[in-house]
């Protein structure tokens, strides 16, 4: 009888202190005893070059807490249930619209900011924040093509229409994402990435039916894996991702076809919670020196915004076509929007059917 | 007494209320309401109406009844053979030994073996053929799915062959029955109780395999278990993603009912 009542007890505490651990660890991140001297970051992971932080904290004297997300959602859920007290958040371009519809972001004064002015006009004002009020770009990208130039000739693609050549049949690795693959059939027939027409939707679907012959398979992040082995000839993906493998293949190459793609960026933010805003100000105006800029930039990989970063950067780099493409690709380029509920459905169900029947 | 009795049974009750009722009920509940948390059936008749699902559907169930058959066609004799054995505590040691490790772990090995710089590859090399395209394909994701599901066969199966009385067999061969007709009319059904629940514990989960259609199969098999990802994780409709849920539950109700017929358990004793 005792026994059974311990049993029971245990059973109940044990949820009870699931619960509690689960809250305390939510709230614990981001430490709630933040002083003056903190500066809270939330990035993601690998995404800053960790000697930037060790020389802020020694110029401005603020100790940097730095934590990391793997996922914009995971981030976006940390950020609404409070409890809390980030003060620099580094979210994609969709994300933005979403925390700012939500009531989740602190306006920035960009006047406070006087680095600020190094940032290229092509970076500015895009849908997810039409009058820069929100945020301060800190990377961009691409969606496109890589190949290995062991099976594929350099310029042997030139749009999106030659991946339904007939001689790649079985070579063409996907990424698993709705968006991005009804996005690149969108474009091959002429249309934007943020078509909510359901006639050409169903037009893209069709077309991407047509590619089922050619792809060897429709994966997420082994993608990079199968590249680096020469598993597939091709692949579409991120120029972040394309970054890694080129650094681990040298016959790895990637490519914007200049019709147009999607055009990503991160932004650093600064969210509601924020505790430290004087802090995040010099932070952000800190990683906007172009000395600064163009060491992150060499030690991620990925291109930035930040013009002036962009002249010290090594010649190599600068001039390469394929991570800052030029003016006539780049004006092609579409920042994806934020469809409604019912739209993202439509995208998910036809790509969902084209993975279905996309068996040859 | 009786008080006492059904006094006992508290914790495990708690236990099922908190982790087997609920979260069904909320499956349940989620199926039957809209996005707007209003009660409706369109999701069931959005299921049924779509080729798509049906058709998703199917493909769970030939992909089950499958890798189920291959797992059946290795455990039985693999089954039979170990009871024959010395040391059968090792031998079964080393049948459960794969299942300690991690699935993930498992299929990334596969991947390394596969591939196309992989063992397999590299083996058919020496004897000049070339490579053959092996990962993404029906007989990769068919065979993974058998090697990782068979140790839950072989384990019932072997139980009941245990359980069988050595002097059956005896008896069988003293009254002229040739091996076959042994096999046939005293071992297969006094183990089927074992084979019944080998297939319930490979068949069932089976349906809803999701990992593995995309690290092995490359998403070019597409079951349940990629809709339900897809709908609670991607276009989070978890009202969809329910309702694909309770399809599955009673999928597996159904499959549960029909090999579990035989319930009146055969024991014989000499």
């Amino acid at each position: 009888m005792k026994k059974i009542l311990t049993a029971s007890a245990i059973i109940l505490l044990v949820c009870l202190g699931l619960y509690w651990g689960a809250q305390k660890l939510d709230s614990s991140s981001g430490g709630s005893a933040s002083s003056k001297k903190d500066l809270i970051i939330y990035n993601w992971g690998d995404y800053i070059d960790p000697d930037l932080i060790t020389k802020f904290e020694k110029k401005t004297g603020y100790h940097v807490i730095y934590e990391t997300f793997d996922s914009n959602e995971a981030m976006y859920t940390k950020i609404k249930q409070g409890g809390t007290s980030y003060d620099i958040a580094v979210p994609s371009d969709y994300m933005i619209t979403k925390l700012r519809k939500d009531n989740l972001l602190e306006k920035i004064d960009t006047s406070k900011l006087s680095n600020f002015k190094y940032i290229g006009k092509q970076f500015l004002h895009k849908s997810f924040d039409v009058k820069n009020e929100y945020s301060v770009p800190y990377f961009w990208g691409t969606l496109g093509i890589v190949y290995n130039d062991r099976y594929v000739k350099p310029g042997e693609i030139k749009k999106w229409d030659d991946l339904w050549k007939k001689k790649y049949r079985d070579q063409i690795l996907l990424v698993d994402s709705a968006r991005d693959m009804m996005g690149v059939a969108l474009i091959s027939l002429g249309y934007s990435v943020n078509d909510t027409n359901s006639k050409h939707l169903a037009q893209a679907k069709a077309k991407l039916d047509k590619l089922g012959q050619n792809v060897k398979a429709i994966v997420a992040d082994e993608l990079k894996m199968y590249m680096v082995q020469n598993e597939a000839w091709i692949g579409v993906t991120y120029s972040g991702e394309a970054a890694t493998m080129m650094s681990e293949n040298s016959h790895i190459h990637y490519y914007v076809p200049s019709e147009g793609s999607n055009l990503w960026f991160d932004n650093i933010v600064i969210p509601k919670t924020a505790k430290n805003k004087k802090a995040a100000y010099e932070f952000i105006n800190f990683m906007l020196e172009a000395k600064n800029a163009a060491q992150n930039a060499e030690y991620i990989g990925y291109a930035t915004p930040n013009l002036a970063a962009q002249k010290i950067l090594p010649k190599s780099v600068r001039n390469d076509k394929q991570f800052y493409p030029p003016m006539s690709t780049l004006k092609n380029l579409e920042v994806y929007e934020d469809l409604p509920s019912s739209k993202v459905q439509e995208y998910n169900d036809l790509f969902l059917e084209f993975k279905m029947y996309a068996r040859n | 007494m009786r008080k006492k009795q059904s006094f006992f049974l508290l914790p495990y009750l708690l236990w099922i209320i908190l982790f087997v009722i609920a979260p069904m009920v909320l499956i349940v509940g989620y199926s039957l309401t809209n996005s707007q948390g209003h009660f409706s059936l369109q999701n069931f008749t959005l299921f049924f109406s779509k080729g798509t699902f049906i058709g998703m559907m199917l493909n769970s169930f030939w992909y089950a009844l499958l890798i189920t058959f291959f797992c059946l066609l290795i455990s039985y004799p693999a089954a039979l053979a170990l009871t024959r054995l010395k040391n059968q505590q090792f031998w079964l040691m080393l049948v459960i030994l794969p299942t300690w490790i991690n699935l993930l772990l498992k299929a990334y090995a596969f991947i390394g073996i596969f591939s196309r710089d992989g063992m397999v590859n590299q083996f058919l090399h020496l004897f000049g053929l070339g490579p053959a395209e092996i990962m993404f394909t029906d007989f990769a994701f068919i065979f993974v799915a058998t090697y990782i599901e068979i140790p839950f066969m072989i384990m019932p199966i072997y139980n009941s062959l245990k359980e069988i009385d050595p002097a059956l067999i005896s008896a069988s061969s003293d009254l002229g029955a040739n091996f076959w007709q042994t096999f046939r009319y005293v071992i297969w059904p006094l183990s089927w109780p074992g084979v019944e629940s080998g297939i319930q514990a490979i068949f069932i989960p089976s349906l809803s395999l999701f990992m593995l259609t995309r690290l092995i199969g490359g998403n070019r098999v597409i079951t349940l278990g990629t809709a339900v990802e897809e709908y609670f994780l991607t276009t989070m409709n978890w009202n969809m993603g329910s309702t694909i849920g309770v399809i599955l539950i009673v999928l597996m109700t159904i499959v549960m009912v029909l090999t579990s017929r035989k319930q009146h358990k055969k024991e014989i004793k000499l």
